[in-house]
């Protein structure tokens, strides 16, 4: 018995000891670890993108200022057109929500260490898949609108899961093959725009509307404070979701550990068992399938029908906007949005101030330019 | 009727392969450039901006070039010494490009084109489709045959070597990255030259397709124009549109093409071996 007790007596002066010693160590700055860890994370993902869009202001009103006009107005257009209204901040969310798509499927193939610089052919042939479900099917809206949602996300990722496999299977650099399946879906949805299902009677390349059901209804009829005019809606909402169900896919779940392993660590990954070939096709597959709701957004919530080069380079920007976020779900969003208040904006200041909208396209050149340079020199530094 | 269809596609591959050639020479010196697009879009206006200030071509001819460099150097400043992530700059210079040309567009009036030479047997054809097939041996020999060219391709093959020739690495890096601007310079001037005014985004594309004429020229100059030309002939093919085919799968053809070649389908693809490799 007392053999016992001097056993316990010993665990516990072990445990005291170690407890001491975590102690001191977290202790050394007043802070534990972790949250010293976590504060720089911080630091290292925050300031450079808020710097980024503080200098992208800046360089804008010195361009404005080169030019003659006055930089504070400039600044109180875009505070005015953005903010003023519900009905302004509707726009600006409705801009966003295609991005926030691209945004995040750029940043999914990036954590696992690939490029989809595709996301543009993409989204168009999600988008016209989702259009002629919506054409030719005549079924009840709950049925309807998740068939038009799954065969668009499908199409989305046959897209993408292309390059994906010939990156796989024959080691083709899938930067550029992303890059000839954009010409490739441009070239194919034209045809199918104007020769096959065109509108009967139109000249212009798109194809005839879909059903009412297959329609999303705009958040304006939901919510007293927009105007019905507002065309903000469901995939907003989708859009959201998709935010949160990312950031748990990629950091609570299996899938998304080794996407991330094999991104940060291709050879660890590969020799702890995990497939890099077939990770390779069903990260660019699921990448795909996310900037196919873009396409969903579009002709489902907006458009109600397909209409040849409807997207004003959203694959393209979705990379500036995954680089500003720093490639997290919810820095995708808030980029997504800033960016959406730009092509909100443009518009009103190409109208006031008659500056083309040109500088805020240039302005997004610089700053992604700015933001991979720092990586490169945060890089060099670790 | 092919013969018909010979002063079109000359037309269709001459900024191709200028800006092709600008392709090889960045890409074997191991800096991926995807930034061809921006570079031949800031040329083409520089030489309608140079040409309507000046009132020479030869002066617009200059200044595209020049626009051509000063983006290059953007590039290879970022990439090199930076060393940024080479297709996230690659396309934020497109993007810089589209938007610069956009906020300053030049006013709508017509520009003069460079001088067209006659030539016996062959036609009068602007003196940049009779300068490209000389600057494409030129290349080949300089990059194959010279110790520069060893020395070039070397910084794209593997970090080490030029290292153990105690030679710098990025300075060759550079000096691969602003001969592309150059041509690429030269690809928009053509291009501005051809059609006398600047239209928003007019490369149209043309920049990737030269990409993919480089790879499926293999990153070699004299098959590399080559493909050029082949890529060329779809257009021309597409343009005259004489035959019942759709427009656009000849328009998507180079691109189909350059997939099944870079998959290793047909022949052996070889990219220079540190291609887009970061220095550490």
């Amino acid at each position: 018995m007392s053999n016992f007790s001097r056993e316990i007596e010993r665990l516990l002066n072990i445990r005291k000891a170690i407890t001491s010693l975590l102690k001191s160590r977290t202790s050394q700055a007043g802070i534990p670890i972790a949250i010293r860890v976590w504060g720089k994370n911080l630091f290292v993902n925050c300031v450079p993108p808020l710097l980024a869009i503080f200098g992208f202001f800046i360089l804008c009103g010195v361009v404005l200022l080169i030019q003659g006009q006055s930089p504070l107005e400039f600044y109180s257009i875009i505070l005015v057109s953005a903010f003023s209204s519900f009905d302004d901040f509707g726009y600006v969310l409705f801009n966003a929500t295609p991005l926030i798509f691209t945004g995040l499927a750029v940043a999914i193939a990036y954590r696992s260490g690939l490029f989809n610089i595709g996301c543009e052919g993409q989204l168009y042939s999600a988008a016209f898949a989702a259009a002629w479900i919506g054409i030719h099917l005549n079924l009840p809206a709950f049925l309807l609108i998740p068939l038009c949602i799954v065969s668009a996300m499908i199409a989305g990722a046959g897209w993408s899961a292309i390059p994906g496999f010939l990156k796989a299977r024959y080691g083709a650099h899938e930067v550029i093959n992303t890059i000839m399946m954009n010409f490739i879906a441009f070239a194919l949805m034209n045809y199918l725009a104007t020769s096959v299902y065109q509108e009967p009677g139109q000249m212009i390349p798109q194809t005839s509307q879909i059903y009412e059901a297959a329609r999303l209804p705009r958040l304006g009829s939901l919510l007293p404070i927009l105007p019905h005019s507002n065309p903000l809606n469901l995939s907003f909402l989708f859009a959201c979701a998709c935010v949160v169900l990312c950031y748990i896919f990629l950091t609570y779940t299996r899938w998304g550990y080794e996407l991330r392993l094999l991104g940060n660590a291709h050879d660890v990954a590969a020799y702890g068992g995990i497939n890099p070939r077939a990770v390779t096709v069903w990260v660019m597959a699921l990448s795909g399938a996310v900037a196919g709701l873009a396409g969903v957004a579009e002709v489902l919530g907006y458009r109600y029908r397909f209409l040849d080069n409807f997207s004003s380079g959203w694959g393209f920007t979705g990379i500036a906007v995954a680089l500003l976020g720093r490639n997290n779900p919810f820095g995708i969003f808030a980029a997504a949005v800033l960016f959406g208040l730009l092509n909100k904006v443009a518009l009103d200041i190409e109208i006031l101030l008659e500056i083309r909208r040109g500088i805020f396209l240039a302005g997004q050149g610089v700053l992604i330019i700015w933001l991979v340079c720092t990586e490169g020199i945060l890089r060099k530094r670790t | 009727m092919i013969f018909e269809l010979i002063p079109s596609t000359l037309r269709m591959a001459t900024p191709l392969g200028f800006a092709s050639l600008a392709g090889i020479y960045s890409e074997r010196s191991g800096v991926i450039n995807l930034a061809l697009e921006g570079m031949m879009l800031i040329g083409a206006f520089g030489y309608v901006v140079g040409t309507q200030l000046s009132g020479s071509t030869w002066i617009g001819l200059l200044v595209g070039i020049g626009f051509g460099v000063m983006f290059a150097l953007l590039h290879a400043v970022a990439t090199i010494t930076f060393q940024a992530e080479q297709i996230v700059t690659g396309i934020a210079i497109n993007i810089l490009a589209l938007g610069i040309t956009e906020f300053l567009a030049p006013t709508p009036e017509q520009v003069g084109g460079l001088p067209h030479w006659k030539l016996p047997f062959i036609g009068t054809y602007n003196f940049l489709v009779y300068l490209l097939p000389i600057l494409m041996v030129v290349s080949h020999i300089l990059l194959f045959k010279t110790p520069w060219g060893l020395r070039l391709r070397a910084a794209g093959e593997s970090t080490e070597a030029l290292a153990a020739m105690s030679l710098s690495r990025s300075k060759w890096q550079y000096v691969g990255v602003l001969l592309s601007g150059v041509l690429a310079g030269i690809a928009g001037c053509f291009l501005a030259s051809e059609v006398h005014y600047f239209t928003k985004g007019m490369t149209a594309g043309r920049g990737y397709l030269a990409l993919a004429a480089v790879i499926f020229g293999n990153w070699r100059p004299l098959s590399g124009v080559a493909a050029c030309c082949l890529f060329g002939f779809a257009t021309a093919l597409e343009l005259a549109n004489r035959w019942n085919i759709p427009v656009q799968l000849l328009h998507s053809l180079p691109y189909i093409l350059t997939m099944v070649v870079l998959a290793g389908f047909v022949g052996k693809s070889r990219p220079p071996a540190s291609l887009g490799k970061i220095e550490s």
